[in-house]
């Protein structure tokens, strides 16, 4: 008897999961690919609306239910970042130039990792495939997805030897580059520009604050430091660099930037430390506010 | 042998009208549409913009510029009002020669910037200080570079037609607009909001006007012949 009105309702069910979850990738399916891995978009879907669309929302366009827009608390405007929206196809963390598209290795690796200081967490716990799958389906969401190709990954030649002339060229490039008018002259995310930055959805947004910052939202190698700054961050104020900035003084400015980041170890500060310059400067910063600058006032 | 034949007389043909249109296309005779760009009402009065900021570009503006959201000139005319022919004229290939967007004085000139879909855009930074340049399209790919003093133009072209504003995030007072349009029948408003529209075959077409903080306006115009016709555009000013 249960199992024949089991049987009986299978068809209701599967007609009222078809009206809830309308075929939106259905006319377009998607494939990913991350080394042998292949992500199919009808999988990455169900595991869309279990996961993603609270946040990113029913058309993934970065409005779902979760996010409340700027200001709806007044002492956090900023903390409150706004879920990718893929229906515009940009994204910050690629290892792409600025205005192509990510690489899928792009976006598996951003889900894997979560973004630091937003409401995006690590998606690890869902295994390879799930993830894959999901990648397939976000491409689903924009139509640049179908008329054009990932861009070419950016070259990132070997890391050069860390050297106290290394760090001192950085810095000599950071203040030619005028990196310090967002991200100040202490790398506080407090630069004379900083309180006007908005993002291209015209959000208030804050440049990073080295100080106090220990991973990027882009990853945590200096590999991935290198990729920030020569690729931009789409739809953000960081430009890219790619075009002004030789691959050798790239790696000067990723030695110097690291000395910015005063309270995470690494070889590059503690090299620095060793300097009668270094270690004066490094006493002299002050750290305040968040690694995205929300606790910064001007 | 008859195959043969047919297609001689087919290369015939083809050869005689593509002679035939060459000849056409190279009299660059066709009609006129031009007028005048103006206002009713009160616009915006101009605010002069704080560069301390940025000294370099400070000292570069005796007196200080102001933003130019709303430019208007004597007799209510309306500058940087881009008047193309949206509808009416065949898509066209872009020219050869680039169109060129400079940074000069932490100010984008033009202001406004009017050119073809696939054109080359080169954007070069006359100042002492670095600029991003950040152009915000919706339908065409965004991207956004550093351009530090001293390093060659950048090259860029947009695919798909579009208005798109620009902005320098470091300078935030900075903004300009991008018009990418299907075909070469564009006129940007002077300063005494003229423009003109020369060489259109005569046919229907639909002019559209643009202004970045005023919108759209369009009127239909039959050209018949190589005459000039005059149309007057007029945008409702918004003191706010």
């Amino acid at each position: 008897m249960n199992t024949h009105s089991a049987r009986t309702l299978r068809p209701l069910f599967v007609m009222v999961l078809t009206l809830l979850v309308p075929a939106l990738g259905a006319a377009q399916e998607m494939e990913s690919h991350i080394g042998k891995l292949t992500g199919h978009s009808g999988s990455g879907k169900q595991l869309y609306f279990r996961y993603c669309w609270g946040c990113h929302g029913f058309r993934g366009e970065g409005n779902g239910e979760n996010w409340l827009p700027t200001g709806s608390f007044a002492d956090e405007p900023y903390l409150n970042i706004q879920p990718r929206n893929f229906a515009a196809g940009t994204f910050k963390s690629r290892s792409t130039p600025t205005g192509t598209l990510p690489t899928d290795q792009d976006l598996y690796d951003a889900i894997g990792r979560g973004f630091v200081m937003s409401n995006m967490p690590s998606w690890i716990t869902l295994t390879d495939q799930n993830r894959a799958d999901l990648i397939a389906f976000i491409k689903t969401f924009s139509p640049r997805w179908k008329t054009e190709k990932s861009g070419d990954p950016i070259n990132v030649p070997p890391e050069p030897k860390l050297t106290v002339e290394s760090i001192k060229h950085g810095q000599e490039l950071f203040q030619k580059l005028e990196c310090w008018k967002c991200h100040g002259p202490e790398g506080r995310g407090d630069g004379p520009s900083a309180s006007t930055l908005t993002d291209s959805n015209d959000q208030p947004i804050r440049p990073y604050n080295f100080a106090v910052g220990s991973r990027f939202k882009c990853g945590v190698t200096n590999q991935d430091l290198y990729k920030i700054f020569m690729t931009g961050l789409d739809g953000t104020p960081m430009p890219s660099f790619a075009d002004v900035v030789k691959p050798d003084d790239a790696w000067d400015l990723v030695h110097f930037l690291r000395t910015l980041q005063v309270t995470r170890k690494s070889p590059e500060l503690t090299l620095w430390e060793t300097t009668e310059e270094g270690k004066k400067e490094i006493a002299s910063r002050k750290l305040s506010g968040t690694p995205t600058g929300s606790g910064i006032r001007q | 042998m008859r195959i043969k034949r047919v297609h001689v007389a087919s290369l015939t043909v083809i050869t005689a009208t593509v002679i035939a249109s060459a000849i056409v296309h190279a009299r660059p005779t066709g009609g006129t549409i031009s007028g005048k760009v103006t206002y009713e009402g009160t616009p915006a009065k101009p605010k002069p913009i704080d560069m301390s900021k940025e000294p370099s570009c400070a000292k570069q503006h005796a007196t200080p510029i102001t933003t130019e959201t709303v430019v208007t000139g004597p007799n209510n005319s309306l500058e940087n009002v881009v008047v193309y022919v949206s509808a009416g004229a065949a898509d066209e290939n872009p020219p050869s020669q680039a169109v060129k967007f400079d940074q000069k004085g932490c100010q984008y000139i033009p202001h406004v910037l009017a050119f073809q879909v696939n054109q080359a855009l080169e954007i070069a930074n006359d100042d002492q200080t670095s600029h991003n340049i950040h152009p915000l399209p919706k339908l065409n790919r965004e991207w956004n570079k550093s351009q530090p003093p001293g390093t060659p133009a950048i090259t860029e072209k947009y695919d798909k037609p579009e208005f798109i504003p620009v902005k320098c995030n470091i300078h935030p007072w900075m903004h300009g607009n991008f018009a990418v349009l299907k075909n070469s029948h564009y006129s940007v408003s002077k300063e005494d909001g003229s423009f003109s529209l020369p060489n259109l075959p005569p046919g229907k077409y639909t002019i559209t006007a643009w202004h970045e903080s005023y919108g759209e306006q369009t009127q239909d115009v039959t050209i018949a012949g190589s005459e000039t016709k005059t149309i007057n555009l007029v945008f409702k000013a918004r003191p706010y």
